[in-house]
């Protein structure tokens, strides 16, 4: 629907300026430093910079933790999304069954969604610990958190179990969405439920998977910075140690300032190249009536 | 009849055992924070509850001073979410029911601040916020977050639905843009408020990158970075005491979340039908 317009000229400007001033300064100014910085040598104690060409990136990329560290956040992201849109999937078609009580269900299963992070992070790190960690007693004193694989299984189960009430909420209003008649023609034509979510269901919720699958994708590199801190700092043996962590301890920690400026210039370019991504896909494949 | 009888009773049972499990990490945090150290350590586990709250909760509190963490966290996040709401609202309004020059610009880079989140930019983000004096301050923890491209976009789509008769309507009734801003557009926007007050109040109040990196005195921390501090400060991992920290630091955004989730849920809904 096209909106009446109100002739004021002046106006229009005044109302953007609160918002445009607060971007330029926190996002565009800083985001411009930081990409500049990582062609620089940068001192910490005296701020002073050198121009330094690709030196922080050959640097990077000849680091053998690093690399490390950016196929385990493949991993980890993989397996969050995977993992997390089937069974968000799964509970909301479930949710959208019309049974008795599904507004109930519906907010005892999408309620993890106000926790954080770092809460997660808590509340995993007590359900494996190995003195009283009732899924360490159950699973024979296994204990988790010492052995790098199985450590990282856990901060990927923390992951998506916090995220499952974001993901939920979309399919579910993605799914109301879905038209009834589409659906009753096809039962009709006597195609059975599986065959109806396959050919129906699932083309019509095709643009929020791509939505969700971006913002799975960026919570799994960014969001779970607090999991990781408050789960494994990164460890067993750098197993859980994925990107972002990278960044804080190189920044942080260490006061590298170039280098910690070009692992950030390679995040956008991971967020870009996703953005892009999710832009074809779903122009492709959004499905109207 | 029967046969459909039997699906609903499996979609019930499949209901129950998901909430059950979605729901079993905090279900077991809330039966371990009323224990006492020695039922904690028990083996095999105790899974009933006890009654060794206040001791519990009281340690907690007491441990990290996580009374100041609770109002640092509430008032930053109270403070963003306004300024939030606010700024988009404004930035929606400009957008929606105004032609003026440069407009498909400035929205473009509205657009683009989607693709940097703070990790893009944190190295010079801490520069700037450090030449302001921000460091270790509430300024330094709100104003830096005050845009929202998510806020604007969702104020738009709301903005797009409302009929155009009521503009013109007002505009021959004499109306300036800023009365049927406050008159007409803001009572009709309430589910939209309501769910960007869920989802920012939430995101802000669990932030634990930037306000680990722009703080450093305890009187100054947010109750994230405090769940991490108790559980240090707890060196015998007393996890009853702990348990009881997440379980205070949960309840805020809990809160907000049941309280406004019909808008938040109806927000999203608008969302998506276009």
């Amino acid at each position: 629907m096209k909106q009446s317009v109100f002739p004021s000229k002046f106006l229009p400007y005044l109302l953007l300026l609160p918002t445009f001033l607060v971007l330029t300064t926190f996002l565009f100014y800083p985001a411009f430093e930081t990409f500049r910085l990582s062609f620089y040598k940068v001192n910490p104690y005296t701020g002073a910079n050198k121009f330094a060409g690709l030196y922080n990136f050959k640097k990077l990329f000849q680091n053998a933790d690093y690399g490390h560290s950016f196929v385990i956040s493949i991993i980890f992201c993989l397996l969050v999304v995977v993992l997390g849109l089937i069974l968000s999937l799964a509970l909301a078609l479930l949710l959208n069954q019309n049974i008795k009580g599904a507004k109930v269900y519906r907010t005892l299963m999408i309620w993890p969604y106000a926790l954080s992070p770092a809460i997660a992070g808590a509340l995993f790190n007590f359900l494996f610990n190995p003195a009283n960690g009732i899924v360490c007693f159950f699973t024979g004193h296994y204990d988790w958190m010492t052995q790098g694989f199985s450590a990282f299984i856990v901060v990927a189960l923390a992951a998506t179990w916090k995220n499952m009430g974001y993901n939920i909420v979309f399919y579910l209003t993605a799914l109301r969405n879905v038209p009834a008649d589409s659906l009753e023609a096809a039962a009709i034509d006597g195609a059975g439920p599986f065959k109806r979510f396959s050919k129906i269901t699932f083309a019509f919720i095709s643009p929020t998977t791509f939505f969700l699958l971006v913002m799975n994708t960026t919570y799994s590199y960014f969001a779970s910075f607090g999991l990781i801190d408050v789960l494994t700092e990164g460890g067993p043996v750098d197993s859980t140690n994925i990107l972002i962590y990278q960044l804080y301890k190189d920044f942080f920690v260490n006061s590298r300032i170039g280098y910690a400026a070009a692992e950030s210039l390679v995040l956008f370019c991971i967020v870009v190249l996703l953005t892009v991504v999710q832009f074809k896909t779903t122009g492709k494949k959004v499905h109207y009536q | 009849m029967i046969r459909k009888k039997r699906t609903t009773a499996l979609y019930h049972v499949l209901a129950i055992l998901s909430v059950c499990i979605i729901c079993l990490p905090v279900f077991l945090a809330l039966v371990i924070s009323s224990q006492t150290e020695i039922e904690v350590f028990s083996n095999p586990p105790k899974l009933t509850f006890s009654n060794n709250w206040i001791s519990n909760y009281t340690t907690a509190w007491n441990r990290i001073n996580l009374g100041r963490m609770m109002f640092n966290s509430a008032f930053i996040a109270i403070m963003v979410t306004a300024g939030k709401v606010t700024m988009s609202l404004l930035a929606a309004f400009a957008f929606s029911n105004f032609k003026f020059k440069g407009k498909d610009f400035l929205f473009f880079v509205i657009i683009v601040t989607l693709l940097l989140p703070v990790p893009v930019r944190i190295v010079a983000l801490f520069d700037v916020v450090r030449g302001f004096n921000w460091i270790n301050t509430y300024a330094g923890l709100i104003v830096p977050f005050w845009a929202s491209a998510t806020g604007t976009f969702l104020f738009i789509q709301r903005f797009k639905t409302i009929p155009s008769e009521l503009v013109d309507a007002s505009k021959m009734d004499g109306c300036r843009p800023m009365q049927y801003f406050f008159r007409i557009l803001l009572p009709l926007t309430k589910n939209t408020i309501g769910a960007l007050v869920v989802i920012e109040f939430i995101y802000i109040w669990n932030q634990y990158l930037w306000p680990l990196m722009a703080t450093n005195t305890d009187n100054m921390r947010v109750v994230q970075i405090g769940i991490k501090m108790l559980m240090n400060a707890e060196s015998s991992n007393n996890w009853g005491v702990i348990m009881a920290g997440v379980i205070m630091t949960i309840i805020p955004p809990l809160l907000i979340f049941f309280i406004l989730q019909e808008s938040f849920m109806k927000g999203f809904a608008l969302q998506s039908d276009k």
